[in-house]
């Protein structure tokens, strides 16, 4: 009872009215949910590798064999290994950030409709799912990065301090996918549409980003400034060369910054707009 | 006193076509784009705000409610009472008009919100409290108590997928019963379980209350509505049309709505989306001649039947009928499909119309005033409609036994019995 009085002094007082236009990302209420934010990930995590034989060894299985498949159909088949001699070590590289980035867009873009009964139930920031869909895919992140560095082992690659790079990188790719993923969540809940389109979308995206290539084989100014638009081309080269070094990503990393900032700033504005009718549409 | 909550004004519109026409397949789209190009191309535009597709769930709405009360509120589906705890709880926006709420509302709109079948019910304690607002050091202080209420101990560390559904709810109900919200918005989570589990769970609303907290009480069980609330308003039609006493709310709402007496009908608004591919028509009663009545006479038969019709081919369906008095006491259910060898023969019902009909038979009830509930299920698989005070109807005694002496009748039934009078000297 006395717990009860003392309580009531700092209530929470909340007006709940009907929010025209744009409104604010409201980081306050972000942050009173961070928790929840934690067990979402966490539930992510747990669950997807639940009742499977190989577990978390999955998240190394499949880079795996996706460098295996690239270094035969681009490597040997394609001749990429004659440029490029060390070309698992570069596929790896390029697909780590890639799968990062494909993962977790395939996992956000679908996010708020996976979680219709939460959003049709409960109130917290709506922001929390999709946020947490993509840091879920940090952990698969650092478990498949073993094997760019047993690559890096086998091919003798000296670690570098360029290597510190990697980790505004990996933000870099967080955030670009969460740009996109913001997007492509909200537009799913009133159009369905939208889980059809991003396997394509995924797949299309890949081949225009350097993972299976080297982005040097992209030349010419205007060429290049088309392809910096493409802000995963930057981040890529920005792994090849904080790992395997050679030339830095330069100006094409300047634009896909700005690109993924327009993306990102459009996306949150976008994604709060449409999220007070969430519950009414999915 | 304070005001916990403040509604004022508040309205809902909602568009039609968002509910009820849901394309969850490209092929679905493209054959509805083709078969209605305009309509599709409409739907890309922004809604205008008096077109025909659009109804008002909830109109100029305002009450207050002073802290530490439980509020009742009552009317029939689609009145929009799902519609105003949304919007209590902020899953919603009013289109209009403002709510100002003091403290933290805690939601039992549905238990088990966010449970994932393949974490242990361990995991799922932290993760539901975490969704419904609670902090992880409140779980771990409260997991005790939490784990205590469920009687779940055994199976902690086993996923909840292999729960029976009474241990999933007894779990869910207990995370949701610790959370302590200031406010607290309840709709229907006593509809189910078994009796037992229910007691209990009213038990822990009547501490909630004692407590303090201010308590939003949604329910079709007149009698928990009676037992749990001093005061209730009544919602028909998206209009709040009283604020009252419970015992005067629920007699007006049971009295109230019947356009024809002896027969329900049930209109599109009032059917949920979810409810299909069943369709509910109607639910009458008729008289041994089969004309609709509202009365029945105690020494005659009379036959409840409930039309309805399926938009596709359903297995294992029941249509249940649950006879109440208002006080909320059972006095049977039945089941069309009860007899086994008729759940044989039509319990896969191809799509069509239909009508299930029972006959009471002579001899039963007492006198008094019932109500008659609905269900629509296929038994562990889903249900599909269900209202819970369907039609209301009265029973005439005259002539039943004993009416030679004019005095009232314990009792829910007035069977006549066969007498045996033996003079044993």
């Amino acid at each position: 009872m006395i717990r009860e009085n003392s309580s009531k002094i700092n209530l929470d007082v909340i007006t709940i009215r009907s929010m025209r236009g744009w409104s604010s990302i409201n980081l306050r209420d972000l942050w009173k949910y961070r928790e929840l934010l934690y067990f979402l990930v966490w539930r992510d995590i747990k669950v997807r590798y639940k009742q499977a034989i190989l577990g978390v060894a999955w998240a190394i299985l499949l880079p795996l064999v996706n460098v295996v498949i690239f270094t035969f159909v681009f490597g040997i088949l394609l001749k990429q290994n004659q440029s490029s001699p060390d070309y698992p070590l570069l596929s790896a590289v390029g697909l780590l950030p890639w799968g990062l980035f494909a993962g977790a867009l395939q996992r956000c873009s679908g996010s708020l409709v996976g979680n219709t009964n939460l959003i049709t139930k409960v109130y917290f920031p709506r922001l929390i799912i999709p946020v947490a869909s993509v840091l879920g895919g940090l952990v698969d992140f650092g478990i498949s990065s073993l094997v760019v560095f047993g690559l890096m082992i086998y091919y003798r690659t000296p670690a570098s301090w360029t290597m510190l790079w990697l980790l505004p990188l990996t933000l870099l790719v967080v955030i670009t996918s969460l740009s996109v993923g913001l997007w492509l969540s909200a537009l799913n809940v009133q159009y369905r549409d939208v889980g059809h389109i991003v396997p394509f979308l995924i797949t299309t995206w890949m081949y225009a980003s350097p993972v299976a290539y080297s982005a040097s084989l992209v030349t010419g100014r205007i060429s290049r400034f088309v392809y910096g638009l493409n802000p995963m081309a930057g981040v890529i080269q920005g792994f090849r060369w904080a790992i395997m070094g050679g030339d830095p990503p330069g100006e094409l990393f300047i634009v896909s910054i700005v690109i993924v900032m327009i993306l990102f700033i459009s996306g949150l504005f976008y994604f709060r707009r449409m999220e007070r009718t969430f519950a009414d549409m999915i | 006193m304070t005001n916990a909550i403040r509604v004022d004004q508040v309205s809902k519109r909602f568009r039609i076509g968002l509910v009820q026409q849901r394309y969850q397949t490209l092929s679905e789209k493209i054959t509805d784009a083709l078969s209605a190009p305009l309509r599709t191309f409409r739907r890309f535009q922004m809604p205008k705000s008096d077109s025909k597709d659009t109804i008002w769930a909830l109109r100029d709405i305002s009450f207050d409610v002073p802290e530490g009360q439980i509020l009742g509120i009552i009317g029939r589906n689609g009145a929009g009472k799902s519609t105003l705890l949304k919007i209590l709880a902020r899953i919603t926006e009013p289109t209009e008009g403002s709510i100002t709420i003091r403290g933290r509302v805690g939601s039992l709109l549905e238990v088990g919100t966010g449970f994932h079948p393949e974490l242990t019910g361990r995991e799922n304690i932290y993760l539901n409290g975490a969704i419904l607002g609670m902090k992880r050091s409140e779980i771990e202080r409260k997991f005790d108590e939490i784990i205590a209420f469920s009687e779940i101990e055994k199976f902690i560390d086993t996923p909840v997928k292999r729960y029976s559904s009474g241990m999933y709810l007894r779990l869910a109900f207990a995370v949701a019963a610790h959370l302590e919200p200031e406010i607290l918005v309840v709709d229907e989570v006593l509809a189910v379980g078994d009796a037992e589990f229910q007691k209990k769970c009213l038990g822990k609303m009547g501490d909630v209350a004692q407590q303090g907290r201010t308590v939003l009480f949604v329910s079709h069980n007149m009698s928990a509505v009676l037992r749990l609330t001093q005061e209730s308003i009544v919602l028909a039609n998206g209009r709040m049309v009283m604020r009252a006493p419970t015992a005067e709310a629920v007699d007006f709402y049971l009295s109230s709505g019947n356009p024809k007496a002896g027969e329900r009908v049930w209109e599109a608004a009032e059917i949920p989306a979810d409810a299909a591919p069943f369709h509910p028509i109607a639910m009458r009663l008729l008289d041994k001649k089969g004309s609709v009545v509202d009365t029945v006479r105690s020494t005659e038969q009379f036959s409840i039947e409930v039309e309805y019709s399926l938009s596709s081919p359903l297995t294992g369906l029941r249509i249940g009928v649950y006879l109440s008095t208002t006080r909320g006491e059972y006095v049977f259910t039945s089941f069309d499909t009860d007899d086994a060898v008729r759940f044989e023969e039509t319990g896969s019902r191809p799509a069509g119309r239909y009508i299930s009909r029972c006959q009471v038979p002579a001899d039963l009830l007492n006198s008094g005033y019932f109500i008659l509930s609905i269900n629509a299920s296929s038994y562990r698989i889903r249900r599909y409609f269900h209202d819970d005070s369907a039609l209301t109807f009265t029973v005439n005694s005259d002539g039943a036994p004993g009416s030679q002496w004019a005095e009232p009748r314990l009792g829910l039934v007035r069977p006549r019995f066969e007498w045996i009078i033996d003079k044993v000297d």
